[in-house]
């Protein structure tokens, strides 16, 4: 019986991985303790390709785990308990060491010389020139991102030696290290790719797509897109510390009430981004370890758009802001996960970043700054939603509706398709007053403003257009942490951003995810699952 | 019998102007969503030049004649596109969602009918007594619970206090390796391999989801069966044929319920429909790779292809099924020709 699997197995190349050996049928999963992990998550993995387009974010995993970049970040105690990693930190993966030239414009790397990929062949600069130019050169998504390091072209990488790669670039920036930390920029076996391309499909996508070819963790055993995906370590892994378990299987189960289930009973040992109301419930049990996590650089916010005229009036923002009943929203719609985003000191006196606003609610203040408008006797605005992230958008702006009515703002809740979202908020930026939820994955401030504050820029959803705002970030945006510029001018920012209430705050959402026999979760500002650090319970 | 093949030919042929109206207007309908999949799948931070050289990829571009000769054009070579939002050829997705999903359907409309028909003809053949009371509740309360809750009680009561059920984690849990595909239906594939294990794991992961779609199917069939019946039975042939001193089973079962069945059979034609396509909410929750949750998500982001794929591979389905159900129609009541 086993037999005629194995060879079904190795003659069917296509979602399976050839060299792929049966499952250990006698082990329950209950009791697969040691050796194999079982995750679930509602999202769908659609390809093990980053880079190609189309690629959405639950397959972002696949290049963290499976792919190894030159660099990595550290790891810190996180603020909802549990691990973080650690923005401050850089440290290496695939690079042994790193030199930096005084003036900041070259970089040189040192890779480890007992790299190599999964087909023992030795990690050298080649590879990493090749996949470099591959990140630059394909357009979409991976393009915008090596761009906020500065990378934006295949003459700025160079291989001098098997094992020394430089980055030159046109400007010193403190984005670039860390932004080749971020799972872009990964480490693609070339010679396997270029085996692998064709005339039209230069960069060998079709076949990345599918099969995997790098140096990582993890190799992928298995895929069978819409159901699982299978993990299997990698034992030669010089990237880090060799993860706990051996093989890990991320399955994909589209209801949450399935999924709570699943990990109550203990089937399955991590539930991986589970719905804020779970993730309360199932903190009081027993057995199940809930990390909720907040999410470094994103906050909820309400952005009231520059482009329907009431919203011009700084009496009427203000008057949002005020009206906004906050700790109900964050109690009904967060069920308390996450952190608070008002009620701050009026003064700024630091840069962290996300902070409390100024605003809390006060019904008084906020008639009073109505009244004080040019829109005293009220008017009529829609409220847009996204029905793709109506868990806590339409809860929201239920108590929106209801608390902007006391203050003569009569608000029609429009639900948006998931689909059409996008373009009617982001790309368009059409919607007079809407709920938005940027978060950035280079973790500081000025960064978020660079997103979400200047003109023209895609998280701008409110069209919001300041002279001040454009200088300070084009000035901040490259200079390191420790230079004198940088904190007055981080301070300056948050002041206009809180006056003009361009976005106003609501809370910084958690990011939850339920273990039970798996321990050391660490949070990513990715978003999504690293496997690697994860344990055994009690290992 | 040569004559019957032709009008079946005749059948399928008529088939062909309604696939074409098929193709055309779910080519339109799918243009007419006002998403826009090229903003969409340009991912999270993607500026308006690279939105635009996902549009050029995708050919989105071009004007919608030139499009849709294209779509023609691979539909001619049995190409039906990419989807996007899966990252794989909507054949293979159709060739591995629509097995599961009629696997299940059909498991779940052959339970239905087991416990429906019997019920119906008792329902009938005493009619106000305690079992056509029973029929009553039973249709009443399967109709009445939207499959979503029937499933999710049902994973409550056998899966998380009883623990009598697998782990609903689709079609097979990971332990086993899915058989070598033949027709993707993993019962028959894993008894034709004689892989009993995993035919055994295979029938204990659809027990529940088939139990949830079941009895939201009961009801239809279960009524449709007591009132054909309860009309065949006051009909004068089967007073004729009690006159005549017949016995009561080859009255009830040879000659008034093979009268009744025409109508069940149009009904169980109806059911088999909508279930494909409304099972939706049970593969959400069973997490099973169905056709239905896969359409959903693929209209939800505007995936062209991936809808326009679902679209076309139903109304073949429908074209078969009506095939089929008027072969049906032909056995069981030799009157009705297939002309």
């Amino acid at each position: 019986m086993t037999q005629t699997r194995r060879d079904f197995l190795k003659t069917s190349g296509t979602a399976l991985g050839a060299a792929m050996l049966p499952f250990l049928k006698a082990i329950p999963a209950q009791a697969a303790g040691g050796d194999a992990m079982v995750a679930v998550t509602g999202q769908t993995i659609n390809s093990l390709d980053l880079h190609r387009t189309g690629t959405n974010r639950a397959s972002y995993q696949v290049a963290v785990n499976c792919y190894d970049r030159l660099v990595s970040f550290g790891t810190k105690e996180a603020p909802g308990g549990g691990l973080s990693y650690d923005y401050s930190v850089i440290e290496p993966e695939l690079a042994e060491s790193w030199e930096i030239s005084p003036d900041g414009l070259t970089m040189t790397f040192k890779l480890k010389p007992d790299a190599t990929f999964w087909d023992g062949r030795k990690v050298t600069a080649e590879d990493v020139k090749w996949s470099f130019d591959r990140a630059v050169s394909v357009g979409g998504f991976p393009s915008v991102q090596m761009k906020a390091g500065g990378l934006l072209r295949p003459d700025q990488f160079a291989a001098l030696d098997e094992e020394t790669f430089v980055i030159t670039l046109d400007r010193p920036s403190k984005l670039t290290l860390p932004d080749l930390a971020v799972p872009v920029p990964f480490i693609i076996n070339a010679e396997i790719a270029k085996a692998n391309t064709t005339e039209d499909d230069p960069w060998a996508m079709e076949y990345l797509h599918t099969t995997p070819a790098g140096s990582g963790a993890y190799k992928v055993a298995a895929w069978q897109q819409g159901q699982q995906l299978v993990y299997e370590r990698n034992d030669a892994w010089v990237g880090g510390p060799l993860p706990g378990f051996k093989r890990v299987v991320i399955r994909e189960v589209p209801s949450p009430a399935t999924r709570r289930a699943l990990i109550e009973r203990g089937d399955v040992q991590l539930s991986f981004n589970i719905p804020n109301k779970d993730a309360a419930e199932l903190d009081a049990l027993d057995g199940v370890d809930v990390y909720s996590t907040p999410i470094e650089n994103c906050i909820h916010c309400l952005c009231p758009n520059f482009n329907f005229e009431p919203f011009q009036d700084a009496n009427v923002r203000k008057a949002l802001a005020y009206a906004i009943p906050y700790e109900a929203i964050f109690q009904t719609a967060a069920y308390g996960r996450g952190a608070p985003m008002w009620g701050g000191p009026a003064e700024i006196t630091d840069t962290a970043w996300p902070r409390k606003s100024p605003y809390m609610t006060d019904m008084a203040k906020a008639k009073e700054l109505m009244a004080a408008s040019a829109y005293a006797s009220g008017f009529e605005v829609p409220l847009s939603i996204s029905l793709g992230l109506a868990d806590w958008m339409e809860p929201t702006a239920l108590l929106l509706q209801e608390a902007f009515a006391q203050i003569g703002i009569k608000t029609e809740i429009e639900k948006i398709p998931g689909a059409n979202w996008r373009t009617a908020a982001l790309v368009e930026k059409r919607l007079p007053l809407h709920l938005e939820n940027f978060g950035g994955w280079l973790n500081t401030p000025d960064y978020y403003f660079f997103w979400a504050y200047k003109e023209g820029h895609l998280f701008n959803s409110s069209n919001y257009r300041n002279d001040e705002i454009e200088k300070l970030v084009d000035d901040t945006l490259h200079i390191p942490m420790d230079d004198p510029a940088y904190a007055p001018n981080v301070t300056r920012m948050f002041e206009i951003a809180f006056d003009e209430l361009p976005r106003i705050p609501l809370w910084q959402p958690a990011l939850n995810v339920a273990m039970n026999g798996s321990s050391d979760y660490e949070f990513w500002f990715h978003r999504q699952l690293d496997v690697r650090p994860i344990t055994p319970a009690g290992a | 019998m040569s004559r019957r093949l032709h009008m079946i030919l005749g059948r399928v042929a008529q088939a062909i102007p309604v696939l074409f109206g098929v193709v055309v207007i779910s080519f339109l309908l799918t243009r007419a969503l006002p998403g826009d999949p090229a903003a969409y799948f340009a991912g999270p931070a993607a500026d308006a030049a690279s939105i635009a050289e996902i549009r050029e990829a995708l050919g989105l571009d071009k004007p919608l004649f030139q499009q849709f000769l294209f779509y023609l054009r691979d539909l001619a070579r049995g190409d039906l596109g990419l989807s996007l939002s899966t990252g794989q050829p909507v054949m293979q997705d159709l060739a591995m969602r629509l097995p599961a999903s009629l696997e299940l359907t059909l498991v779940a409309l052959g339970l239905s009918c087991l416990i429906a028909i019997p019920l119906g003809v008792l329902a009938a053949t005493r009619p106000g007594s305690w079992i056509d009371h029973l029929c009553r509740v039973l249709v009443t309360a399967g109709v009445s619970m939207p499959t979503f809750f029937t499933g999710i009680l049902l994973i409550y009561v056998f899966y998380y206090l009883l623990g009598l059920a697998p782990a609903p984690l689709g079609r097979l849990d990971f332990l086993y390796l899915p058989p070598p595909s033949v027709s993707g239906f993993y019962l028959i594939d894993a008894a034709l391999a004689g892989d009993w294990q995993a035919w055994l794991g295979a029938a204990k992961q659809i027990v529940l989801p088939a139990i949830t779609l079941a009895l939201f199917t009961l009801a239809p069939i279960a009524r449709m069966t007591r009132a054909a019946m309860l009309s065949a039975l006051s009909a004068d042939f089967i007073r004729t044929a009690r006159a005549a001193g017949l016995g009561q089973g080859k009255i009830l079962y040879g000659y008034a319920l093979r009268n009744a069945l025409l109508p069940v059979v149009t009904t169980l034609g109806m059911v088999f429909s909508f279930s494909l396509g409304a099972n939706v909410l049970v593969e959400k929750v069973f997490a099973w790779p169905g056709i239905g949750s896969y359409a959903v998500e693929a209209l939800v982001v505007s995936d062209y292809a991936a809808v326009q794929g679902f679209v076309l591979a139903m109304a073949v389905l429908f074209v078969l099924l009506n095939l089929v159900i008027d072969i049906a129609y032909a056995l069981i009541d030799p009157r009705i020709g297939l002309s």
